[in-house]
């Protein structure tokens, strides 16, 4: 599927593998500075003979908030956890395509993958602390770097939770188990763990949905001041969340494989008030889904 | 109206018969089953309180004093005076080895069997370590005796008395010579390592593989390894689970008879070091008991057993707990 | 909104996220050899261990095999120094001892895990579960000291009554344990919709639920039996030992002495009675070589029994377990 943006593509360091269609497409809205992060090429994803994702190809564009819609089972949960290289823990399945971040490709032979996935954070759907103080959840990234002098430390957890807009509510109970927490602020802390080892790109596999609503806008609100610093994709099946929280939408959907792909890539205002694609249409306007 | 409660009250009856009727199945079937269980529970007192009744007469005589490490200890059956703390170390020291062996054995192959096993070798391979623990004791002593301790225990034990045994501190652990035949508390403990293995190995392997993905997910996500993963969050989240078995099999290496008096040498000689023949509790018992010299001698091998039986219970109650707690923080994980 | 030029970056010039505390590359290559080097470790303990395993199975399959021949399984044995004889007495003796330990120990253990498994709640579940692991973890020596108080002193002498008495107490927490989760797997769907056909409960349990769960509880026993046929602790002071024993003989001669069979067996009930592991341990402490030989064989015949009880008995169960959780 061809997506045509203006986003210019980042060319890869190598020499050409593939074939690559070059757009330049034609877009009628003002793109300024914009710069891509990460770049997904034609990127399919197989359990054992079975393609559970076909033929993606989409930018992800720095410091944006990048939403993947769709209705459930079509694959967007399992493209996210590709861009981390996730999928490579699910046995007897593999990656055909390139997904490169910062004009390298993730899956290269020989690319370390422990340094992606730092560089690459993501949050769960289910808030998943460690049972480990407050503390000892955010310092544990940090230690598996050599960091430990208790006031770096201590500095650091400081840092990381205030960008997740956790530190006034849990400042005091810094030794309390990170469980011991409610269901919202336990997911900030997840997100205040993965930006302690200060990633490049956020990953959220829908974040807020085992949440109530005011945690729910609290992790919104919270994406919205993250994203001058990181850039962020996040999978949700909240229509009116993706509108409301991101300026790039990507719409997928089951195709008559069984496999799920790219129906329509766009700025967010597009792609819901004036989708392209027939299906987007349906999807956004609610005809099914 | 009167003719419709008399329908009414027929009706009722009539389903009253009925339940009345199948209750009476029920009621002799609840109740039986209700016996055997009550019948399992009386067993287990029943074996405590014929323990401590045997051996009245041996504690009124002995009092703490039978179990005590201070004091002059002597097993004398000819002069009728018992006391047991030989055995007791015995039993201790052989069962610490075990558990220091294996330890590290049985949780390395509990992360292998969970975490790093392709599924399909996973069987097989629980069932291997699993028939290590179906091989019976005596044959365990037959192997250790003609095969083990002078293949393996003895030339292991010479080394060790040369270097470590001739160092001031570490002689009174590593004191040799190991005798030619290699029976010894060391070699006892060898042997108890490789039984309680599979005992250790499998329940931490079922803890490991109870803990939740998302554990792991979280910390590979950041970008860690998947052996920081497993020392570091998984571990600990086990640690519990991981506890109850370790004391699980001691509680196993504590109880085992034969293939400890097989290999262990059976004296008491006054050296507390590894490479000496030792003698176990439960040793004891089985040398003495069937020829035991008067009614005291009895009642101390007996009382002896009751050291045992309360020894085992504490263990089995402790480790029940460890792994209780980490079950009940799995459910309230899958609740929250 | 007007179209703009936009601006191309070139890789160097994309803005990176400040590193303050993180730096790049440095320790890397120590973590993951770390990492490899650990769980290179855990395979080679896996291995390690299972070294003993086939050792003893090789060793008492190499050794045991030279010195098994008919008269080792037929003929009781030989005076001391002699060479020859056999282990018949232990045959037959650890056939009566757990076919006796099996009737004693198996209605009341399949009865107590109905109990078990349907009402584990009641203050009596959650007691028969601390019995039933207390009990499992009993020394078999206590066990056996506890069988002589209750038999052997109660009769006066040794007997493979005692003997069976004691074997039966090993095997009961297994088989409780056992039943109990072999009755759990099966579908509860099952059971409901016997009950609600008006099925009373002893009725369901006994012709629905049981009979689901069959193969695992046989599996059970068969395990509890293997545990127990291995044990020679408990019988060093029950069933004590009697190199003289065979059924056959015993049978002839009560029948000429004009007594009925079952007053044969209750005869032979009482008398002392030898089993393989326990004439095995007590062949290794004869400095004689016949009998050490003779050990070997044995062993191999106590290897054989056990280890293809255990493996038939948890790749059924292993199935079981498999197909319930649907694979």
């Amino acid at each position: 599927m061809t997506i045509e943006m203006n986003i210019p593509r980042v060319e890869p360091k190598n020499a050409v593998k593939s074939k690559k269609e070059t757009h330049v497409g034609a877009s009628t809205h003002a793109i300024e500075s914009l710069v891509a992060k990460m770049q997904i090429n034609k990127v399919s994803i197989f359990y054992d003979k079975f393609r559970a994702v076909e033929d993606i190809t989409m930018t992800i564009p720095l410091n944006q908030i990048t939403a993947i819609i769709g209705p459930s089972g079509c694959g967007k949960s399992t493209l996210l956890r590709s861009l981390n290289r996730m999928t490579d823990l699910t046995p007897r399945s593999h990656v055909e395509g390139e997904v490169m971040l910062d004009g390298d490709d993730i899956y290269a032979p020989h690319v370390d993958v422990v340094d992606i996935r730092r560089r690459i954070g993501m949050v769960f759907q289910r808030p998943n602390p460690f049972p480990m103080s407050i503390f000892e959840n955010v310092a544990y990234g940090p230690r598996l770097y050599g960091i430990h002098d208790r006031k770096m430390l201590s500095s650091i957890v400081e840092n990381s939770l205030r960008q997740a807009a956790l530190w006034d509510e849990v400042k005091d109970k810094l030794d309390q188990s990170g469980m011991a927490i409610s269901g919202g602020q336990q997911q900030r802390l997840c997100i205040a763990r993965a930006l302690a080892v200060e990633p490049e790109i956020i990953l959220m596999d829908e974040p807020a949905s085992a949440l109530d609503p005011i945690a729910t806008l609290k992790i919104e609100e919270l994406m919205q001041e993250l994203k001058s610093t990181y850039t962020i994709v996040i999978v949700t099946h909240n229509m009116q969340q993706a509108a409301r929280v991101s300026s790039f939408t990507a719409f997928m959907m089951i195709n008559s494989h069984r496999a799920g792909t790219l129906v329509e890539f766009g700025e967010t205002p597009q792609i819901f008030t004036n989708p392209k694609n027939k299906q987007t249409e349906d999807y956004v306007t609610g005809r099914f889904g | 109206m009167q003719k419709l409660s008399t329908q009414k009250s027929n009706q009722s009856s009539v389903f009253a018969l009925i339940s009345r009727i199948t209750e009476h199945g029920d009621i002799p079937w609840r109740m039986l089953i209700m016996a055997m269980a009550l019948l399992v529970i009386v067993l287990m007192l029943a074996i405590g309180a014929l323990l401590f009744r045997d051996s009245a007469i041996a504690r009124a005589q002995f009092g703490w004093a039978f179990i005590s490490p201070f004091g002059e200890s002597s097993w004398d059956p000819v002069g009728d005076h018992f006391r047991a703390w030989p055995f007791i170390f015995g039993t201790i020291i052989t069962s610490l080895i075990a558990i220091v062996i294996a330890i590290p054995f049985s949780v390395g192959i509990a992360i292998f069997l969970a975490e790093l096993c392709p599924p399909w070798l996973r069987s097989p391979l629980s069932l291997m370590v699993e028939l290590l623990a179906a091989i019976p004791s005596v044959v365990y002593g037959l192997w250790g005796i003609f095969v083990f301790l002078p293949l393996v225990v003895a030339p292991s034990g010479t080394f060790l008395a040369d270097t470590l045994g001739v160092i001031p501190g570490l002689d009174l652990i590593f004191a040799g010579p190991i005798s030619p035949s290699g029976a010894s508390r060391l070699a006892a403990g060898m042997i108890l390592a490789i039984m309680i293995i599979p005992t250790i190995a499998a329940v931490s392997r079922d803890v490991f593989m109870a803990i939740p993905p998302s554990q792991r997910e979280a910390s590979l996500a950041m970008g860690a390894t998947r052996w920081e993963t497993i020392w570091k969050v998984l571990i600990p989240y086990g640690l519990s689970g991981i506890l109850g078995a370790i004391i699980l099999g001691l509680g196993r290496a504590l109880g085992e008879t034969m293939a400890v008096t097989m290999v262990i040498g059976n004296s008491i000689e006054g050296s507390t070091s590894l490479l000496r023949p030792g003698y176990t509790m439960s040793s004891v018992i089985a040398n003495e008991f069937a020829e035991a010299v008067s009614a005291l001698h009895s009642q101390a091998l007996v009382e002896i057993a009751l050291v045992l039986f309360f020894m085992t219970l504490i263990l089995n109650m402790i480790a029940r707990l460890l792994v209780w707690r980490v079950a009940r923080r799995n459910a309230q994980e899958a609740r929250a | 909104m007007t179209a703009a030029s936009p601006s191309i970056s070139t890789l160097t010039s994309l803005p990176a996220p400040q590193k303050h505390y993180i730096s790049g590359r440095a320790g890397y290559a120590r973590r993951k050899f770390t990492n490899s080097f650990m769980l290179g470790l855990t395979g080679a303990m896996t291995l390690l261990a299972l070294v003993p395993l086939f050792w003893i199975i090789g060793y008492v399959m190499y050794k045991g095999g030279q010195y098994i021949n008919l008269d080792l399984l037929t003929q009781l044995p030989k005076p001391v120094g002699m060479v020859g004889g056999g282990v018949l007495h232990a045959i037959e003796g650890t056939l009566l001892l757990t076919v006796l330990a099996a009737i004693i120990a198996i209605p009341p253990g399949l009865l107590a895990a109905f109990y078990a498994a349907y009402h584990p709640n009641t203050p009596l579940g959650v007691a028969l579960r601390f019995g039933t692991d207390v009990l499992s973890g009993v020394p078999s020596i206590v066990i056996g000291i506890f069988g002589y108080a209750l038999v052997v002193k109660t009769q006066g002498h040794y007997s493979a009554l005692a003997g069976g008495v004691a074997m039966a107490i090993i095997m009961l927490p297994t088989i409780v344990r056992t039943t109990e989760e072999m009755l759990k797997l099966v579908p509860h769907t099952l059971r409901e919709g016997s009950l609600a056909l008006g099925s009373p409960e002893w009725r369901t349990s006994l012709k629905v639920t049981f009979p689901a769960a069959m193969s695992g509880i046989v599996t059970g026993f068969m395990l509890a039996l293997a545990r127990a046929s291995g044990e020679t602790a408990p019988l060093l002071f029950t069933a004590l030992g009697n190199d003289r024993f065979e059924m056959g003989k015993m049978i002839q001669n009560g029948l000429h002495a004009g007594q009925s069979l079952p007053a044969i067996f209750l005869n032979m009930l009482q008398q002392p009675v030898d089993s393989l592991p326990l004439t095995l341990y007590k062949y290794t402490q004869q400095p004689d070589v016949s009998r050490i030989n003779q050990s070997w064989a044995v062993a191999f015949v106590l290897m054989v029994l056990v280890l293809t009880i255990n493996i038939i008995a948890r790749v059924i169960v292993e199935r079981r377990m498999a197909k319930s959780r649907g694979k």
